[in-house]
């Protein structure tokens, strides 16, 4: 695999103002290391820290200037080494942008012109300050010229401009003038400039592994017998699947250095009938079922009639975009580009996508992709209209459903249902609110967890837990860090800028649970968090669905419990606290010999309970004496005796360091009180 | 899995609860169908038109949506029991010994049974000896007490008598284009045999049976639900102008119904979808397109036909020793092997379990055309647990229609936990009914990582690839204005491969010489490309865009492809040359075949273009194979 080794160079500033964005910067690059670890383990990687406070790299000793630019490490093989270095780069102290070169350099050095490999430069910076005059020429010829360089020796270069909230203020000219300047860059080689405003869309900028693309098709795609045009076909998008991990065998002796612990899987095929009949593989034939039955056919019967159809690409015609509804693409997504060179199918290609993106038309494909393919697939091709002079347009190719794959199941009309159920004027403009102002594409901003800049969490989650591994066995899975978080969950900036439409959003609705449904499926407002796992113990505190806003009738202990465990505001503990003495009050005023008494008590161990563990001891013994006094003014005594009889005392102050109720008195608090109720009675 | 059962479950009684109606998206396992069909002689003499002209009539339409659905059950619910009953028969043929009612039945089959090849294939060619075998005669006669109908819903009742409603959906599904069934009789006789018919469907709609009606109209006069039907199947009054489409209903509609009546709903999950600050509500999920796949392959014993079943073993790798599935899995990273617990993987995949959590908002713009990976998936709201529910859905759906705006939320499912996008439906409707449910689509987005930057893959040479000029664009328009598919629908074409393989499946399952020709109908129309505007349009923008000197085709291929493809063409003359050096025949008699390397063995598989593939023995195996020894 040596001759597919690709070099590449890591630019990365460190200088001050990019200090807010270098834990992102350490993540993305020991990921992009980490991955090369794994999938390409002879890959090389060097790396060039500028704005450092040091001054360290060949230029400099062999023509002087580059200062402030360090070879943190040279172009060599990825090693576990390099990931604890990225992980920890060093803070710099200067602005300055001055490091393509030295990248350039370390890459023409290392490789020269005839290298086979692909040679790649990453730099990364918000490209806020100056860069320095050239001795000769201006800055633009600079630019020229180290471009010619790159494109005479077939680099690429990818830049990642952090911008925004991950920097501080900056000079808006310079900003312009940088950005210019490597702006010539992606139009004069192959790179690729990215703007990036926030830490995920970082993490997610940085391709941190490398699939060599494979074309699907290659050859015509006919408008019809008549005439054709040379395209080839990519994926476009494809799931990057989390890895599948091989089976581990611990029975290999623990000396046995080369033990692979791999585990081998046998098949082996007997009769059903008679499980101690093993039948040879050759001795198999498939079966199909229809219906009930199953009928035998050997793969060469299979092959002489089974539908053949023949390898082609061509158009059954063009359609009005909104008859191709978005819910209809069924798999993931290719892409037709004209033949590279081809200038005829180039203009054939652009001339069609234009056309028919002005005409919001859609073709309609029916692919056969290779010789031997035993369906066909019939899909929509949209244009991709190219805005970059240097990228030729091309289409995007999703797969549509045969009248097979639809199922066309009834649902009631929303104006069917019940006028209860209709939102009223009110209502509506709530929501309106809330779906114009919850906005993640504001005018003039980044546009929040952009497909192609948000990363996928479990598989970042996954790779850092891996490295964390390599190094500490024992490690358990760390929870999401606040960056990733901003993919699973709503970004809290956005929910406290916003706070007020959410609140009357909510304030509008009003949900409850269905009284009719039986206990056992009530599962929506009272789940109970204990079951959850890490990251959710997090998420169950700010959100989750047991946001209980008031105590029922029906099972007022778990609204309670619910309520108290509320944590989205401090005043929750409170007003469970406020609500569950009411209710108590209420069950035990309104019970009519003695029917409510066991629910009262249920509540009161409850609402004890409750008390001991937010630390307000005070609060349930106070409430207890004044329910007690309460129940003998109003004849109500026998509700003592009960509690007495149940053995419920005020919390002492061994249950609860704040109360300021001794062991003793709290047991002896509801005994007390019946002779002063029997005095009172006499 | 445990089986739990749960007392308040088994006794609960849905039917007081109307609500509930709204709520049939409960899971059964299985479809018991009664096909009952009217065979009087009115639906022999009234035709409709059919596709291609001809009269086909009501009895053929009806007897031919049959096969159509049992084809489809067959395949994709195969587990489904069917019954066919005919009624207004001369014959009977029934359990109870019932006049006018005839159960259609094959040979080793229940009455109501899953449905096999041959049944399809009979009632395909019911027709042909319907008249002579069964006969038509119209059972409600003025003088007589007898009752077909009536019969004919007791017999459909009892046919259903098997399996509990609990794991099965009971239905009758009643194809008639009699309006008015007493229409011959008067007075209290009348009245008498209409309560009973009234009450012998609610008996049945008691056991939990469904009634439903496929009617058929005539062409002078529309089938009219209110005369009789309306009470039977228990419609209310606003019910009514919904359910008969338009007058002149197609026969594709007709079909189109059917089918839809076909497929129960079927609930995939239930999702809380937490909308803002702990604010919840309920959603049904449901997947209303997913690929339909040849069915799954049994193995057999090809000495005696009979099914096999796989045992698979664990074998330690370094000690040959039989092992029990490993909890552990290991990934190879920095010449280590990285352990990790089975738990551990899924807990690094857990993401807020099964939620679905709204993120925000953008315009429908953002939503780009490779934004997909996967079928999407059909969220419906439900008041079934959480009251109120149902609103904040369609008010959230309004806003987001009338704004143009689709919803960005995390899924949190535990396969794979994604970004999705939320895009608002709104209901369409047409005269054959329900086009497109209201409600949201759940669409998979791609993670950076799964976007490819494919149209890059061929920059970097110095000269920038040309973009059609104006003229080109309109002859290009031109060319799309003359090739519209006017109604082109998503789902009109049946998967070619799909039909054939069932097709060969059914010839094989009835033992029939000949396999049917199946119909590919995703062929481009040659016809309409050679009508002389397309023709013409299309001469223009060929001219246009590729000049005058089109005799394009194999012109000015690709400087890279040719390379790929000289190089290739080298290794194989090389191969043919190597080859040559060898006396294959003698090696493979001698068993010196073995002694050989790999690249030596390569050099006779090119040169005879053999696969490459495999281990040695295979090579020398298919080396031996070709030589024919």
């Amino acid at each position: 695999m040596a001759r597919n080794k690709d070099g590449m160079v890591l630019l990365i500033d460190v200088s001050p103002s990019m200090h807010k964005a270098l834990p992102e910067i350490e993540k993305v690059c020991s990921m992009l290391v980490e991955k090369k670890l794994i999938y390409n383990k002879y890959d090389e990687v060097g790396v060039v820290l500028f704005g450092t406070e040091d001054t360290e790299n060949e230029l400099t000793t062999e023509v002087g200037g580059y200062e402030h630019v360090v070879v943190l490490q040279n172009i060599k093989v990825v090693d576990g080494h390099l990931v604890e270095t990225l992980q920890q780069l060093p803070r710099g102290t200067h602005e300055v942008l001055d490091a393509i070169i030295v990248g350039l350099d370390m890459l023409i050095k290392k490789y020269g012109e005839t290298y086979k490999g692909k040679k790649r430069l990453c730099l990364i910076t918000n490209a806020q300050f100056p860069t320095k005059f050239p001795q000769e020429g201006t800055k633009e010829e600079q630019v020229t010229t180290i471009a010619g360089h790159m494109n005479k020796h077939g680099m690429r270069m990818e830049s990642i401009i952090v911008r925004g909230k991950l920097t501080g203020e900056a000079d808006k000219n310079i900003m312009d003038e940088n950005d210019h300047l490597l702006g010539i860059f992606s139009r004069k080689t192959c790179a690729k400039l990215v703007h990036v405003e926030s830490p995920t869309s970082l993490l997610g900028a940085l391709r941190t592994r490398k699939i060599s693309p494979v074309t699907i098709f290659r050859g015509d795609l006919e408008l019809s017998p008549k005439m054709k045009i040379k395209v080839w076909v990519y994926k476009k998008t494809s799931e990057e699947k989390f890895p599948t991990l091989k089976k581990y065998s611990e029975k290999a002796p623990p000396t046995d250095r080369f033990a692979t612990h791999e585990v081998k899987v046998d098949f082996e095929y007997k009769s059903v009938e008679d499980p101690s009949k093993v039948v040879p593989p050759d001795q198999r034939i498939k079966g199909y079922r229809y219906g009930p039955q199953v009928i035998p056919i050997s793969s060469a019967e299979w092959d002489a009639v089974k539908f053949k159809p023949e390898k082609s690409v061509k158009l059954l015609g063009f359609s009005d975009a909104k008859n191709i509804m978005r819910h209809y693409y069924m798999k993931d997504v290719n892409i037709f580009i004209p033949e590279p060179g081809n200038t005829r199918a180039i203009l054939a290609v652009s001339a069609l996508a234009r056309a028919m993106k002005d005409m919001n038309k859609v073709a309609i494909m029916r692919c056969v992709w290779r010789q031997g393919q035993g369906n066909v697939v019939v899909g929509v091709l949209t244009p991709n209209v190219s805005d970059n002079d240097n990228i030729p347009d091309s289409f995007y190719f999703n797969v549509l459903p045969f009248a097979e794959d639809v199922r066309e199941f009834q649902f009631p009309s929303f104006s069917n249902f019940p006028e209860s159920w209709q939102p009223s004027e009110q209502q509506q403009e709530a929501a309106d609110g809330l779906v114009k102002m919850l906005d993640l594409a504001p005018p003039g901003k980044e546009e929040a967890l952009l497909p192609s800049l948000t990363p996928n969490p479990v598989l970042e989650r996954f790779y850092r837990h891996l490295e964390l591994k390599s190094r500490q066995p024992d490690a358990v899975v760390p929870p999401l860090d606040e960056t990733l978080r901003t993919i699973t969950e709503p970004d809290k900036e956005l929910v406290s800028q916003k706070k007020s439409i959410i609140d009357v959003f909510r304030s509008r609705f009003e949900l409850k649970e269905n009284p009719k449904l039986k206990k056992s499926s009530r599962r929506f407002l009272r789940d109970k968090p204990s079951g959850s796992k890490e990251g959710e113990d997090h998420l169950s505190i700010t959100d989750g669905p047991n946001k209980v806003e008031k105590i029922g009738d029906t099972i007022p202990v778990q609204d309670f419990e619910a309520m108290i465990s509320r944590r989205d505001s401090p005043k929750w503990v409170g007003k469970a606290i406020k609500d569950m003495k009411n209710k108590i009050h209420d069950l035990v005023e309104d019970s009519y010999e003695g029917d409510n008494y066991s629910k009262a008590l249920e509540c009161l161990i409850a609402l004890r309970k409750g008390c001991i563990l937010e630390q307000e001891p005070k609060e349930f013994n106070d409430f207890l004496c004044n329910l007690c006094k309460f129940c003998e003014e109003k004849a109500l005594g026998s509700f003592c005796g009960f509690l007495a009889s149940k053995e419920l005392t005020l919390i002492p102050k061994r249950e609860a360091i704040d109360s300021e109720v001794t062991d003793d008195e709290a047991k002896s608090f509801l005994v007390k009180s019946e002779p002063k109720l029997e005095a009172m009675i006499e | 899995m445990e089986m739990e059962i749960d007392p308040d479950d088994l006794f609960r009684d849905d039917d007081d609860d109307a609500d509930n109606e709204l709520f049939q998206g409960r899971e059964s396992t299985k479809d018991l169908v009664v096909y009952l069909v009217d065979a009087s002689p009115k639906m022999f003499s009234t035709t409709c038109p059919s596709g291609d002209d001809k009269d086909e009539t009501h009895f053929h339409v009806a007897v031919s949506c049959i096969a159509q659905c049992l084809k489809t059950q067959i395949i994709n619910n195969a587990y489904d029991e069917v019954a066919i009953c005919f009624f207004n028969t001369r014959e009977k043929w029934n359990l109870q010994d019932l006049n006018g009612v005839y159960v259609f039945n094959v040979a080793e089959q229940e009455y109501l049974d899953r449905p096999t090849a041959r049944l399809i294939k009979e009632i395909d060619s019911v027709e042909e000896s319907f008249m002579s075998k069964i006969g038509s005669q119209y059972g409600i006669v003025s003088g007589s007490r007898e009752n077909s109908l009536y019969n004919a819903l007791w017999v459909a009742q009892a046919l259903l008598r098997k399996g509990s409603s609990k794991t099965a959906e009971k239905r009758v599904l009643l194809f008639t284009n009699e309006d008015n069934p007493f229409g011959n009789i008067t007075g209290v006789i009348k009245t008498d045999m209409m309560r009973t018919t009234l009450q012998r469907a609610r008996d049945a709609q008691d056991l939990g049976i469904s009634i439903e009606l496929l009617p058929l109209s005539r062409p002078d006069s529309d089938f009219n639900v209110s005369t009789f039907y309306s009470d039977l199947l228990g419609l209310k009054s606003d019910d009514l102008a919904r359910f008969m489409p338009a007058a002149g209903e197609k026969l594709e509609d007709m079909k189109d119904q059917l089918r839809k009546k076909m497929f129960k709903k079927r609930l995939v999950r239930k999702i809380t979808f937490s909308i803002a600050n702990g604010l919840s509500i309920q959603l049904n999920s449901y997947a209303l397109i997913r690929p339909t796949l040849p069915g799954a392959i049994t193995w057999l014993d090809s000495v005696t036909n009979r099914p096999l079943k796989a045992e698979r073993s664990f074998i330690c790798a370094d000690t040959g020793a039989l092992v029990q599935e490993s909890a552990k899995r290991f990934q190879p990273y920095k010449s280590e092997n990285i352990k990790f617990s089975v738990e551990e993987l899924s807990e690094i995949k857990r993401f807020s379990a099964g939620h679905l959590r709204l993120l925000g908002f953008k315009p429908l713009n953002c939503l780009k055309e490779f934004h997909n990976l996967r079928p999407s998936t059909f969220v419906f709201p439900t008041d079934e647990e959480l009251i109120g529910s149902t609103s904040i859905f369609i008010a959230l759906h309004r806003s987001m229609l009338r704004l143009n705006r689709f919803a960005v939320a995390f899924y949190g499912s535990s396969s794979r936990p994604q970004l999705v996008a939320l895009v608002a439906q709104d209901e369409i409707i047409s005269a054959g009914g329900q086009v497109e449910p209201p409600g949201m689509h759940m669409i998979c987005l791609p993670y950076s990582e799964d976007i490819r930057n494919t149209e890059e893959l061929h920059t970097g040479s110095n000269d920038a690839p040309p973009h059609a000029n104006d003229e080109q664009i309109r002859k290009a328009a031109a060319l799309i204005k003359r090739f519209d598919l006017k109604d082109f629908s998503v789902f009109q074409f049946a998967n070619p491969a799909l039909q054939r393989h069932y097709a060969v499946l059914q010839a094989l399952a009835l033992e029939e010489e000949e396999i049917p020709e199946t119909q590919d109908e995703t062929v481009p129309d040659e016809e309409g490309m050679s009508r002389p505007t397309f023709v013409s349009a299309l001469e223009e923008f060929k001219l246009s865009v590729y000049g005058d000197n089109c005799d394009e085709e194999n012109a000015v291929g690709n400087g890279k492809e040719s390379e790929t493809s000289k190089k290739r063409k080298a290794v194989a003359d090389n191969a043919v040359k190597e080859c040559a050096n060898y006396d294959w025949g003698g090696l493979a008699d001698n068993g010196k075949l073995k002694d050989m390397t790999v690249t030596q063995l390569k050099y006779y598989l090119t040169a005879n273009n053999l696969p490459l593939a495999g281990k040695k023995e295979a090579l020398i195996s298919r080396i031996l194979t070709h030589l024919g020894k």
